[in-house]
């Protein structure tokens, strides 16, 4: 698979830390999952408080790169703030930029997003930018500097899988060498495989390992739905047909009447 | 003189950003801050003075998706 920045990733799985029952089934899903790549944030601290430190320490014991979000950031200059001391607080130029423009479906706001893009490239970011299945939006994009994209499945947190496989597949047909992601709404390992089937390099997810009734089994059935997905894609499927073909080979048949 | 730490109003007797850090707590912590919605490196804290009203944010690694 294309690297993200001239990194090469092991698995095609990567995994969100948020909303974990607990820092054990946190680490148990990672070590089932076999994801290389942790999404991580950064929030307020009260002084004294020192969860900062404790957090940092569970990742790194996790053995994963991190790459750092702009989660909840509704403008261009809350979003490069917040990269500039994820930069610092992770030590990686990595950052997966989100610049949310609609309150309910959390969809990207697309102008901001091309906007912060442009200006965090310039300061040596590597910009990972959550985005939609749009193509033109995609392309200013890549002009902006951004050598990955991280198109969106559904909604953040919706579990909805792949609500528009069209676009999706468009996407991928318009820039078959960069490298994708697909980022948010999947809820389903099959939904996964489907990702890796069309083409994309990895898949992105939270929620549906973390709100499973059993994270770390979730987060298996993931990563083999993802290599299943993968060698599928490999594999160069079959074209479907509309009308049947029998398999068995029809010449030699008994004739009984 | 009184700042905004973290959307909360603060009353601080140090004046530069590494030494308020110090004064409330965060010595040796691992944050990363901003005033007034511009990021200050950890390396500009000591020589970075605060004006009363200022808007201070310290942010620290958390989950994320």
């Amino acid at each position: 698979m294309p690297g993200f920045y001239g990194t090469e990733i092991a698995s095609p799985l990567m995994l969100g830390t948020a909303q974990s029952p607990s820092p054990a089934i946190l680490a148990e899903a990672f070590r089932r999952s076999g994801a290389g790549i942790a999404t991580v944030s950064v929030r307020r601290e009260a002084g004294g408080e020192r969860a900062g430190a404790d957090f940092w320490a569970l990742i790194r014991d996790l053995g994963v790169r991190v790459l750092p979000n702009t989660a909840g950031c509704h403008s261009v200059r809350e979003a490069v703030t917040t990269a500039q001391m994820a930069r610092e607080l992770f030590d990686t130029d990595w950052i997966k930029l989100e610049v949310i423009g609609h309150a309910d479906t959390l969809q990207p706001d697309p102008f901001g997003l091309v906007e912060a893009a442009r200006i965090l490239t310039t300061e040596g970011f590597q910009v990972f930018p959550y985005t939609t299945e749009d193509v033109v939006l995609a392309e200013r994009l890549l002009e902006a500097g951004c050598e990955v994209l991280m198109p969106w499945g559904a909604p953040i947190g919706t579990g909805l899988g792949l609500t528009n496989v069209y676009g999706l597949r468009t996407l991928r047909a318009q820039f078959p060498d960069v490298p994708m992601v697909v980022d948010a709404g999947l809820g389903l390992p099959s939904q996964a495989a489907q990702a890796m089937e069309m083409g994309f390099d990895a898949v992105l997810l939270n929620t549906a390992v973390a709100k499973a009734g059993d994270p770390a089994a979730m987060a298996e059935g993931f990563a083999r739905a993802v290599e299943a997905g993968r060698l599928a894609r490999a594999a160069d499927p079959m074209e479907p047909r509309d009308m049947a073909a029998p398999s068995t080979p029809v010449v030699g048949k008994a004739f009984l009447e | 003189m009184k700042i905004t730490v973290n959307g909360a109003a603060t009353e601080v007797a140090a004046t530069t950003l590494a030494a308020i850090l110090d004064e409330l707590g965060y010595g040796g912590a691992k944050v990363a801050t901003a005033v007034n919605e511009a990021f200050v490196p950890a390396a500009a804290r000591a020589d970075l003075a605060l004006c009363p009203g200022d808007r201070l944010e310290i942010v620290a690694p958390r989950q994320g998706g």
